[in-house]
């Protein structure tokens, strides 16, 4: 039997897995993107979970609310990114540099 | 239904104007008309922010079954926002212009992150939050790089852009146990759930990653990497309004979920915020020595500025609130008036933010760089202008709560702070002979300038019977 443990355990690894993702990547800026969609959907996951848990429809009309919300995000992150690479050239992580902190 | 509408009022003018003037300008004149929406929008939110203040005090009004709240402290920190955000706008205009980067919708996306602030200050449910957090930062992620051609800029952009959106995550996460372990999203909910002094372990995981996102926000230590590269980065325009109106937001946004959500369990999140306000004071401090670039300064500036203001919540009472409240009003006080003097910092038509060009700033404009001088002094706490003041109410809070060592620690800090706004004096008065700063002639920046400086010492008499009013509004938000 599949429990709410079970659920919560997966959205708990794809979240650690997107932190991990946005620290840990040295690659590409897509990546980092993809990592930050990861932990929305991680948790979407977790609302559901327990939104059905309780019997409860506020965590289902929540995750809709981040669905639209991560979206809007998702579009304006590759437009910036757009512009990173017109004045940049490259997507690498590496040459995010022109300022250090 | 209606009368849920009429709580909302405000934030729905201000939503409609935004996006009415969006498509009007897109349809019409383009970046034509882009100075006249400017002052239009800064128009519309001085109207909105004198109705809050003269007529809006209708008591404590909740609407949409307690997601949204109206009360004497959202209104305090949204007419605080509001005429803020219209001063860096006006601000902002003729350097803008000059530079060619003035677009029409600059102005708009001030408008839409000041309803997303709005709708911050009075979120009464985990969703609002989400989603007035959302807008306010959507819409700052652009102007961050709204000058896409730059390098800087764009690059700004990004960074702010995956750690906003990374923080975002974080707060999410926690939002999303703090459900899971409470069963609602309201938080009138989660205080019963949460009141009784014991909080499951669910609960605390979730509070500490709400904390750990909102401490993004208002970019305390250790989640403040993102600050001096964004402030640098990002157009001189628009890094005045991110040390100013957002700043007030996050701070109003977290005293909102400390007090609303789990006002009952102040000791679990005490100590987090306390060590949050110790950090960021010192980080602060000490990193900006170093510094060259006065927009890197300003941003560690306002990192330690954070950290004061966080000692105030921490202190978890009417008082420590009251004294947050204050100490954000003066504190975008004074970064408007400093803005208003980087804004008008150049050397050939060209902007220069090198501390070193003001090397004897005071033989060419000896008014000008007195009101930087009463400015620095007052960022830095000097007794008798009201920064000091400010220091002094977050100080007593905390000492009145049993927090003596953080009030130690904040006395030591500002000393240490004393050093880098006192150098930026020194340069002022003492410096090496060199090429002179020009500082154009914009009546604006001028007043702007002036007006600041001028509060900073005629606010001593009574602090403009800002006390009464930030006690009022503290009242509202802690029982």
């Amino acid at each position: 039997m599949i429990g709410l443990e079970h659920y919560l355990t997966v959205a708990a690894a794809l979240f650690v897995i997107g932190i991990f993702g946005t620290f840990l990547n040295r690659k590409n800026v897509i990546i980092l993107l993809m990592s930050i969609e990861l932990i929305l959907l991680s948790v979407n996951i977790n609302l559901v979970a327990f939104s059905s848990f309780l019997g409860d429809l506020a965590g289902q009309v929540f995750t809709l609310f981040v669905l639209t919300v991560a979206a809007a995000e998702a579009a304006i992150g590759l437009a910036i990114l757009v512009c990173f690479f017109r004045s940049r050239g490259s997507i690498a992580v590496e040459d995010v540099n022109v300022m250090k902190g | 239904m209606q009368s849920d509408l009429n709580v909302i009022l405000p934030e729905i003018i201000l939503s409609l104007y935004a996006m009415l003037a969006l498509l009007g300008a897109v349809y019409t004149t383009k970046d034509k008309a882009a100075s006249l929406i400017v002052w239009m929008t800064a128009a519309v939110m001085v109207i909105l922010g004198v109705w809050l203040l003269v007529y809006g005090d209708a008591g404590d009004r909740t609407a949409f079954f307690g997601m949204f709240i109206d009360d004497g402290f959202a209104r305090f920190s949204k007419v605080v926002i509001l005429f803020s955000a219209a001063a860096v706008l006006v601000m902002g205009q003729e350097y803008m212009l000059r530079r060619g980067m003035l677009r029409f919708e600059y102005p708009l996306l001030v408008a839409l992150a000041v309803v997303g602030m709005m709708v911050m200050v009075s979120a009464g449910d985990l969703m609002t939050l989400y989603m007035g957090l959302e807008l306010q930062s959507l819409s700052l992620y652009v102007m961050a790089s709204i000058r896409r051609d730059s390098a800087k800029a764009t690059e700004a952009g990004l960074k702010y852009f995956v750690l906003g959106a990374l923080s975002s995550g974080l707060l999410l996460y926690g939002a999303s146990l703090v459900y899971g372990f409470s069963g609602t999203t309201l938080f009138s909910g989660i205080i019963l759930a949460a009141g009784d002094g014991q909080v499951s372990l669910g609960l605390l995981f979730g509070l500490v990653f709400i904390i750990s996102g909102l401490a993004f926000k208002v970019s305390a230590v250790p989640f403040h990497m993102w600050t001096p590269d964004v402030y640098e980065g990002a157009p001189t325009p628009v890094t005045a309004f991110f040390a100013t109106a957002p700043k007030v937001a996050a701070m109003g946004l977290f005293a909102r979920v400390m007090f609303d959500a789990f006002g009952g369990v102040i000791g679990d999140w005490q100590q987090i915020v306390a060590l949050l306000s110790l950090l960021s004071m010192f980080l602060g401090a000490f990193a900006a020595i170093s510094q060259t670039n006065i927009k890197r300064l300003m941003a560690y500036s306002s990192i330690a500025h954070m950290g004061y203001a966080l000692m105030g919540l921490a202190a978890g009472t009417v008082v420590g609130v009251q004294a947050m409240l204050i100490y954000m009003a003066i504190y975008v006080t004074m970064n408007i008036g400093v803005f208003a003097f980087i804004l008008t910092m150049e050397r050939d038509g060209q902007p220069v933010v090198d501390i070193a060009s003001l090397n004897l700033y005071s033989r060419v404009q000896p008014g000008r760089a007195f009101a930087v001088l009463l400015l620095m002094f007052s960022l830095a706490g000097v007794p008798p202008l009201i920064g000091f003041f400010a220091k002094l109410w977050v100080l007593r809070a905390a000492v009145d709560a049993n927090l003596g060592w953080l009030a130690v620690a904040g006395v030591l800090a500002s000393a240490i702070a004393a050093f880098y706004y006192l150098r930026i004096v020194f340069y002022m008065y003492f410096g090496k002979e060199g090429a002179v700063l020009e500082t154009g002639r914009s009546p604006v920046l001028w007043t702007m300038l002036m007006a600041s400086a001028a509060i900073m010492l005629i606010g001593i008499v009574n602090l403009f019977g800002i006390e009464a009013a930030a006690e009022a509004a503290a009242m509202t938000l802690v029982n």
